[in-house]
């Protein structure tokens, strides 16, 4: 892309959008097929590529990771300590840094402070961590709430915070991305890394959600 | 730009509607879409910023009812035409005019180009203009291109709550303005000071603001 095509009258973006759609497939299956084939003859994608990504985000990269780190904070106080003054670096030793997750911090939530992530903007998430963002993170809802009405989003999914807990909602709104470091439940004293990571929940790393011990 | 991609704040989008054990994609094209546009051969400098800014420019009542990736499929479309890469003729035919490259991301590069650690932090001589803990507004600022200053942040002061170092600066990166890196400030805003009175006196709202976005208060 030339720098000329770049710093063009934006208005003209749109104005050529328009025109283009209607003679595109409206079916987004057939679509995204007619554009795939294109691509692949004109050498720009390899289909095997994208069957490697999609199975990557399906079985490799997932809500999993972040419940190692978090395991990993509960049982190791020298890691938690690293984790919440350089995420980056101590994530890095994991080996769960990546696209969407270069810059990393995490937020320690406790008895008297909560910790919320949103993208209002788009839907930038912690994706080597995490994985791909489920649907309602990426939603009119969740994202126009988030930051107007936590408590009321807390309250939909179940979680209703005492008065005095004192609610910060981060906007993702940099190439930096949190993930939160939920409260470690009680009765779960004699539990291994392990057994602890199978407690922890995707929507507890995000803020939405408390881990129980079950 | 001041578009509907710009939510927070906004009322009437109802109740968030949960799946439980929701699967990565829900059609399998969903996936096709999603990796077409993660692994596709991009123009030179492309950026991520560039990427959303794409999205930004999608009609607005597409933005609100289309599927998640038939956007992504609406961003990859408009890199191919902005950039030359394929025609429009092309790409309503489905049908390739050009001649083949051969230089496609392999399959087996995936596992790399998601671990990539390449991040938008650039080395910058200037001082920070900012301290922790002094107080700053947030310009009101009206950009018709990328930005990442919210607009319910615009006019509204807040506090320096922690320093990222420089970053490359999304409102010049999406326009082929080159990196123009900024110092970058985690920024905390009081509730009340965003939402008037009925907010919770306790809560606060944290957005990553670059130096160009604020002014001291």
């Amino acid at each position: 892309m030339n720098q000329h095509k770049h710093a063009h009258d934006d208005s003209a973006d749109i104005a050529h959008h328009h025109s283009i759609h209607a003679e595109l497939p409206s079916d987004p299956a057939l679509r995204v097929k007619a554009l795939e084939s294109l691509l692949t003859e004109k050498g720009l994608v390899d289909p095997a590529t994208i069957d490697a990504w999609v199975e990557t985000y399906e079985s490799k990269i997932g809500p999993r990771n972040g419940a190692k780190v978090v395991a990993k904070a509960w049982v190791d106080s020298d890691f938690k300590r690293r984790l919440l003054t350089d995420a980056t670096k101590a994530i890095g030793e994991l080996d769960m840094l990546g696209a969407q997750g270069q810059h990393m911090v995490v937020l320690e939530n406790t008895p008297d402070i909560h910790n919320l992530v949103v993208c209002t903007l788009c839907s930038c998430y912690p994706l080597p961590v995490l994985g791909l963002p489920p649907v309602w993170y990426k939603s009119a809802p969740y994202r126009s709430r988030a930051v107007i009405d936590p408590r009321g989003v807390l309250k939909e999914f179940g979680l209703e915070l005492p008065e005095h807990v004192k609610i910060r909602v981060w906007d993702s709104t940099a190439e930096v991305r949190y993930l939160v470091l939920p409260e470690r439940p009680a009765g779960t004293e004699g539990m291994n890394e392990e057994q602890l990571a199978a407690l922890v929940t995707r929507d507890s790393m995000i803020g939405v959600g408390k881990v129980s011990a079950r | 730009m001041n578009s509907i991609h710009d939510l927070g704040g906004m009322h009437g989008f109802g109740a968030i509607d949960v799946e439980r054990n929701e699967p990565p994609f829900h059609e399998a094209w969903e996936g096709r879409a999603g990796g077409l546009l993660e692994v596709m051969t991009f123009p030179a400098g492309f950026t991520v910023d560039r990427f959303r800014y794409l999205r930004e420019t999608l009609r607005p009542d597409l933005y609100l009812t289309q599927n998640y990736y038939e956007q992504w499929m609406y961003i990859a479309e408009q890199t191919l035409l902005e950039s030359g890469m394929a025609s429009r003729e092309e790409l309503a035919r489905g049908e390739a005019q050009a001649p083949k490259r051969n230089d496609a991301m392999r399959a087996d590069a995936v596992w790399g180009f998601l671990h990539d650690r390449t991040h938008s932090g650039r080395d910058l001589d200037d001082a920070p203009r900012f301290a922790i803990g002094q107080r700053v507004r947030a310009r009101n600022m009206q950009p018709t291109g990328h930005t990442r200053l919210p607009r319910y942040a615009r006019g509204k002061t807040g506090c320096i709550a922690t320093r990222h170092g420089a970053h490359v600066l999304p409102d010049a990166s999406a326009h082929g303005k080159g990196d123009t890196p900024q110092h970058l400030y985690s920024v905390r805003f009081a509730a009340r000071e965003l939402w008037g009175e009925h907010a919770n006196p306790r809560d606060s709202v944290h957005l990553d603001l670059w130096e160009s976005y604020l002014e001291p208060a």
